[in-house]
Parts: C-alpha cells; sequence; structure tokens
C-alpha cells in the first residue's frame, strides 16, 4: 500500500528557520542548514521549504544554500518563495530539487504552471494555496505570504489551476496554522472532491488523530509544522519526527 | 568507480553525490564513449520519455559501446526509474524497441476513476523480496517489524517481467509489478534510490560491492 506522506513544511526567513502562528509572529527556531541536518538524520521522507516573506520582499531564492541542500538531503525536496519565472523555477528543479511550490505568480502569470509542466512534468509543480475565513465565515485566498488579499472563488481555482497543469495542491488553512487544533477538514474534502490531482493538507496538525481524519477526509499528504519543531504545544525547541511504527498504525 | 551515463535524460546530481558523500566511493558523469568502454560499473539513470532516450541511445554509438561492455564483458549496469524500464523489450510509452537485455515489457498504469489510485504513482511504496539477490541485501535489517523496507516512486509505467527468475523486488499499487529486476550482471530499479535515504544507501552500497 501507498504511505500517506508526511511532509515537514518548514518557513524559512533569510537564513533562519522559523514557524508561525496563523501566519504571524514568526519565532526563531534555528539556522536553516543545520536544522535541515536534523531532519535529515531524522530521516523524514520528504521535506518542503517555503521561503515566507520572498515574494512581499522580491527576493530571489538563495541558490547557495538550497544547493547545500539538495547535495546533502537525500529525499523529495521542494521549494517555495520567490519563484516567478521559468528560469528561477528551472535552476532550482537542477539544483535537484523535485518540486518547486508556486504560489503568489499564478494568481498574476497562471501561464506558468502551463510552461513549468509542459518542460519539467507537472509531477514537479505544487501550487500553494493559503485562504482565511473572514468573520462572516467568507473564504477568501491570499498571495505573498498571507498579505494579499486575491479575488475568486477557491474551488473554482483549484480547478483552472489542475487543468493548467499543476501536479498536486498545497492547501494551508491561515485561520488553523501553527494553532496545533487540527486541519480544517470542510475545506480539505471539498477541494478533494473535486480534485484529480494529490491534495498535500497543511495547517494545524497537533497529533496523530489529525492525520487519521485527514486521510479520511481526502489527503494524499500531511503537512506538519509547530508538530515537528517544538516539544509539544507552549513548550520549547526540539525538532523531531513521529516514531515511524506509531505513524505506520495511524496511517494504515 | 561508478560511471554515470549522461545521456540528456535527467538531473544526475543526486545519484553522483549519494555515491561521492554518502557511499565515499568514486563516481564520474560522462558521455565519453571511451570512458564508457572502460567503465568498472555502469549506471543507467532516466527520467524522461521512452523513445526520445532510445533515440539518444542509438545515436553515436552508445548503443553498441553498451552492448558490448553489458553483454559480452558483463559489466554490472543499474538502470534508474526510465533506466530500468529501457532494459525491457520495449513500452506502451513509445514505439521504440528498448534495449532487451531482460525480457519484459513495460506497460502503462491503467485505472478506473473509482479505483481511487492517482498515476503517476508518486510517494514511498513497500518493497518485497521475490527472489535473493546481492542488489538487494541488507535492506531488511534497516527497519523494525513489522515496518517495511520503502523506496521513492515517481513513474506512469510499470515493469512485468516475462521470467519470474528475472523479478527481484515487487511493489503493489492497485496490482503487483516488478519494483526491481535482475539478469545475471544487469539490474534495474524502478524506483528512486538516490530519493530514499538509507534504503537507496543500502542499495547503491551493495551495487558497489558487487
Amino acid at each position: 500500500m501507498l504511505r500517506t506522506r508526511v511532509i515537514p513544511c518548514l518557513q524559512l526567513i533569510d537564513e533562519t528557520l522559523v514557524k508561525t502562528v496563523m501566519f504571524k509572529k514568526p519565532r526563531y527556531i534555528g539556522d536553516f542548514v543545520n536544522t535541515v541536518r536534523i531532519f535529515n538524520e531524522l530521516e523524514v521522507d520528504e521535506l518542503c521549504f517555503l521561503s515566507i516573506r520572498a515574494s512581499q520582499k522580491s527576493e530571489k531564492p538563495n541558490f547557495e544554500i538550497l544547493s547545500q541542500i539538495a547535495s546533502e538531503c537525500f529525499m523529495p525536496l521542494s521549494y517555495g518563495g520567490g519563484i516567478n519565472d521559468f528560469e528561477t523555477a528551472s535552476r532550482i528543479l537542477k539544483l535537484g530539487f523535485e518540486k518547486i511550490v508556486l504560489n503568489s505568480v499564478v494568481f498574476e502569470k497562471p501561464e506558468l504552471i502551463t510552461k513549468l509542466a509542459d518542460h519539467f512534468g507537472s509531477q514537479s509543480i505544487i501550487v500553494s494555496i493559503d485562504y482565511k475565513k473572514d468573520f462572516f465565515g467568507r473564504t477568501h485566498m491570499y498571495s505573498h505570504g498571507g498579505t494579499q488579499k486575491r479575488q475568486g472563488d477557491l474551488i473554482d481555482f483549484v480547478k483552472r489551476i489542475q487543468s493548467l497543469g499543476a501536479g498536486e495542491l498545497l492547501l494551508t488553512s491561515m485561520n488553523q496554522e501553527g494553532t496545533w487544533s487540527g486541519y480544517d477538514l470542510v475545506m480539505l474534502k471539498a477541494v478533494s472532491e473535486v480534485l484529480e490531482i494529490p491534495v498535500i493538507i497543511n495547517g494545524g496538525a497537533g497529533d496523530l488523530m489529525h492525520f487519521r481524519d485527514a486521510i479520511h477526509n481526502g489527503a494524499s499528504a500531511l503537512g506538519v509544522g509547530s508538530m515537528v519543531v517544538y516539544q509539544s504545544k507552549g513548550m520549547g525547541v526540539l525538532v523531531n519526527f513521529p516514531d515511524r511504527n506509531n505513524l505506520l498504525k495511524t496511517l494504515q | 568507480m561508478v560511471t554515470i551515463i549522461d545521456y540528456g535524460m535527467g538531473n544526475l546530481g543526486s545519484i553522483y553525490n549519494m555515491f561521492e558523500k554518502k557511499i565515499r566511493v568514486n563516481c564520474e558523469i560522462t558521455s565519453d564513449l571511451d570512458k564508457i568502454a572502460s567503465a568498472e560499473k555502469l549506471l543507467l539513470p532516466g527520467v524522461g520519455a521512452f523513445d526520445k532516450a532510445m533515440e539518444r541511445i542509438n545515436q553515436g554509438g552508445l548503443k553498441d559501446v553498451l552492448d558490448m561492455k553489458v553483454l559480452q564483458e558483463k559489466t554490472p549496469v543499474l538502470g534508474i526509474c526510465l533506466g530500468m524500464q529501457l532494459l525491457t523489450n520495449g513500452s506502451d510509452e513509445g514505439n521504440l524497441p528498448g534495449l532487451g537485455w531482460i525480457d519484459g515489457y513495460t506497460h502503462k498504469f491503467k485505472f478506473e476513476k473509482n479505483q481511487g489510485f492517482k498515476v503517476p504513482h508518486m510517494g514511498w511504496n513497500e518493497v518485497h523480496r521475490s527472489q535473493e539477490s546481492l542488489l538487494t541485501t541488507g535492506l531488511n535489517e534497516l527497519v523494525t517489524k513489522p515496518d517495511r523496507p520503502r523506496f521513492y516512486f515517481v513513474h506512469s509505467y510499470y515493469v512485468k517481467v516475462k521470467n519470474e527468475s528475472n523479478s527481484i523486488l515487487k511493489t503493489k499499487y492497485g496490482h503487483e509489478f516488478d519494483s526491481a529486476i535482475q539478469n545475471d550482471n544487469i539490474y534495474g530499479a524502478q524506483f528512486h534510490p538516490e530519493k530514499s535515504h538509507k534504503f537507496g544507501i543500502q542499495l547503491f552500497k551493495n551495487f558497489v560491492e558487487l
């Protein structure tokens, strides 16, 4: 049986790893390269790096650091943040990253998805959508690290990015992110029912029961953040990963 | 020394790094026919389309050098992903014949929508030994039961060998397929050892020690 992937989604600002709560208050976790080495030693099955201020500040990815990561980590790797053209995406894939994550650019130049998918294959393109519910319970999509509100209906938009050639969707609830309170299962179900491509659900994971709930609601992969960088909720930094056999019991 | 054949199909950096940095064995990436002709161990990588890969192999004399090395000199060769599919007689993906070193065929994954199996088959999956092989030694020892050895897969086509004696690992995705194959000095792996941390390191180490 194919295993559900559990993917640490690590947030970067410059060369440090941080963790936000509801996309705010980035807290220092550690030096990027050193922390990644610990995940590498823990033999996690996939790693996703998101440079969370890159689009806001119009910064290019730090290729030097990414190259170092790619030469040390022997697992599938993905990177997002500041990728706004073909050349940048292509350079990251050539460093040895399997996948690139596109967010802000898909609202401005959705055709980039198709261009990249035609060249590198859909399996190397993850589109990331961040969304938040407002006071009245209405859902809005955001770009630029959760700072720019976007027009349009989320369900229509994810269908569109699939037809443009996205290989996976990373779906992050800004209301849940960093809260340890569980994934947004309602949105997960609605989205996975209309998509053929795998959905990586992200935002809110706090324990293994949350994993099980997400699998039952259509998740192909599970993004984790706080859970793998803190000892437990409200406690100090401790890079960790759930025990393999406990994980197996949960995921089957 | 492991010689990775560069014929323009896919990213070879991770394979190179795993041999050099994790297994600490010398490794070269080359398209030079003289270097390939004098190789001790050959690695045939590959990401992309079947016919495009075979065209590149058929051009410029690479096929003759490979046939000589592999079939006559019996140099160990390991095909990875598309590189394994090329070892078979042909593929649903293309019209050109494969290298035909291992009797078998490459089929497309076909599932009904309600079966819930997405294509490509992407992610970590378990492998089960169908035959003892030096290539797969020590994999079971890397896990604590009930956990099983696993590898990272990304593929839309799968191999089925004609003779069961050429199957060394099997994996199930909707149905069973051959995830690693062997015929004498010729080996193939459908998964990506270079993206499968300790399991990939063990498999590459076994290949180096053949």
